[in-house]
């Protein structure tokens, strides 16, 4: 490996890096201001123009409030949670790709717009996501505080069971994307987005990262009624701020992730194709692209934040394990099939999926809905 | 040295003492979190062998997946602390014995078996690639594979009736 390639590393990876922490420090304005306008208030607007300024303030508060230690806290687990939990977040976004490539004017070296496209690209996100757990349950212990335990081991449970479903959404689009690379992913959406061809896994696939993220209506771990604020409860100042930060970027990364793999990625609309508009007449498109798509389905999950109540613990419980997990298999099973179909009788069969899987999502509403009611009834 | 071997020393450095920590902890969920970074380390390993599907399958199965559930058996219990010392008497010197006899056999192996040194073919481009261990498993390993999913089934039915209450008991 030459030095050159170190260097171009290295650059790509601060780069990264630093765009997840700004994104970071203007998403938290942005759910601020989008969370007031949906409950007709103004939100923070006085930090600099519309508020502008506010992420700076926040982070210039953080830094100088006081951090407290609990006595009979495990000191070194207390140090090493929030860095267990911000670091698997930070390190995520490395194999989503953010665009295609370009040419480096006078060095005449072609950069590539992605930190790396190893051939197991899903598997190291599920991988990096499922190591993302340990931080919180260790917060949640060594705190030493049965609240806080509370929320570690409910936390540690929830995000255990909706990986389940969260990974069969990830074969789905292994499948459609006939490749475990996410620039393929990406590529192979060139004309059809696999949302258009798989509504439901996408659909699944956004309900399981909010709770993979540890989101509204997902949001367990911390519910303040009941655990005083959960895993990070005996945690003040730039402490809680990693977590804080974890959560946040990780909302952000798995924006990326899903636009990658249901929403083509870096690629343009596909009715663009071709045109002036397109990621292959300008590279710098590609990012441009991925951004709006992240800001859109960070508002999905702004919305649900503001519109959902809570679920209560047992039923998201039974949620993830009795209704997401034999869908999102039957699903798979589906998209299976309809590949099937289109490799041996024509490619017009693999419109077999979307009838397919959208009838397998009503029959669960259904299902879901009759058992509730027999529920009502013997209450 | 080339950087490979270096960086293999290191990692065995790190996997070893993991591993020693994990053995010679007195709290448990420090022993769990040395053996997470073990299996980490051994991770590593599987890149410096070019072979990183295995090695992200052993992050995400082993570290990611089993550990989670033992901290969680661990804290659900509250036995985060051993009691001091209550091995079994006979344990201690059988331990020793069976180390010994295992130290034997590896210093044979290393010092006394006839070696000629030889080259290691390179593995193939393809080699321990998501397709490849696909291919092996759904052709070579059918069988095994399938019986391995029964069995994992059977444990998962096995755990379920065990939690279940008896019909006829509090109702929901």
């Amino acid at each position: 490996m030459d030095l050159a390639l170190w260097i171009e590393f290295i650059i790509k990876g601060f780069i990264l890096i630093f765009a997840v922490l700004t994104g970071f420090a203007y998403l938290t304005l942005y759910e601020r201001r989008a969370l007031a306008r949906i409950q007709t208030r103004i939100g923070p607007n006085r930090a600099g123009p519309q508020g502008f300024f506010q992420p700076v303030a926040d982070a210039v508060k953080l830094i100088f409030k006081e951090e407290l230690t609990p006595a009979k806290a495990d000191k070194v687990l207390f140090v090493l949670a929030p860095i267990m939990t911000v670091v698997p977040a930070m390190i995520l976004a490395a194999v989503i790709p953010l665009g295609t490539q370009f040419t480096l004017p006078f060095l005449n070296r072609p950069v590539t717009l992605y930190v790396s496209d190893i051939n197991v690209g899903v598997l190291y996100l599920t991988a990096i996501a499922s190591i993302a757990v340990y931080g919180i349950v260790l917060a949640g212990w060594s705190s030493n505080n049965k609240y806080a335990m509370l929320g570690g081991l409910r936390s540690s449970a929830q995000m255990i069971s909706y990986e389940l479903s969260l990974g069969l959404c990830f074969v789905i689009a292994i499948l459609l994307g006939n490749s475990m690379s996410l620039l393929d992913i990406v590529e192979a959406q060139k004309s059809v987005w696999f949302v258009v061809i798989q509504p439901v896994g996408a659909l699944i696939f956004m309900v399981t990262t909010l709770a993979e993220v540890n989101r509204a209506p997902f949001d367990m771990p911390e519910a303040e009624q009941e655990l005083a604020a959960g895993y990070h409860s005996e945690y003040s100042g730039m402490k809680f701020a990693l977590f804080f930060m974890a959560e946040y970027e990780k909302m952000i990364v798995i924006s990326m992730i899903a636009a990658t793999l249901f929403f083509g990625g870096f690629r343009e609309f596909w009715f663009l194709q071709g045109t002036v508009f397109s990621v292959d007449h300008f590279w710098w498109l590609g990012p441009i692209y991925l951004l709006l798509k992240v800001v859109v389905l960070l508002f999905l999950m702004i919305w649900v934040r503001a519109t959902w109540p809570r679920i209560r613990y047992d039923r998201l419980m039974a949620f993830g394990w009795k209704v997401l997990l034999p869908l999102s298999l039957a699903l798979v099973f589906i998209t299976a099939l309809g590949i099937l179909l289109a490799n041996q009788f024509g490619a017009i069969y693999i419109w077999t999926i979307p009838v397919l899987s959208i009838l397998a999502g009503l029959i669960a509403v259904l299902l879901v809905n009759m058992s509730l009611r027999r529920k009502v009834a013997h209450a | 040295m080339t950087p490979d071997l270096i960086a293999f020393f290191v990692l065995a450095l790190i996997a070893i003492a993991a591993a020693l920590g994990m053995l010679l902890g007195r709290n448990v969920v420090y022993s769990a979190l040395f053996l997470v970074l073990n299996f980490g380390t051994v991770a590593v390993f599987y890149i410096l062998l070019d072979a990183p599907f295995i090695a992200l399958t052993q992050v995400s199965v082993y570290a990611g997946a089993i550990m989670v559930l033992f901290l969680f058996v661990i804290m659900l219990l509250g036995t985060e602390t051993l009691p001091v010392s209550k091995a079994l008497p006979w344990q201690r010197p059988l331990a020793f014995v069976l180390a010994l006899i295992l130290a034997g056999e590896a210093g044979y192996l290393l010092f006394f078996r006839k070696v000629t040194s030889g080259t290691i073919p390179q593995p193939v481009q393809t080699f321990g690639s998501p397709q490849a261990v696909g291919q092996a498993l759904f052709n070579q390993y059918l069988l095994p594979f399938e019986v391995t999913s029964v069995l994992l089934l059977i444990a998962m039915v096995g755990a379920i009736v065990l939690t279940i209450k008896e019909k006829g008991g509090q109702g929901k």
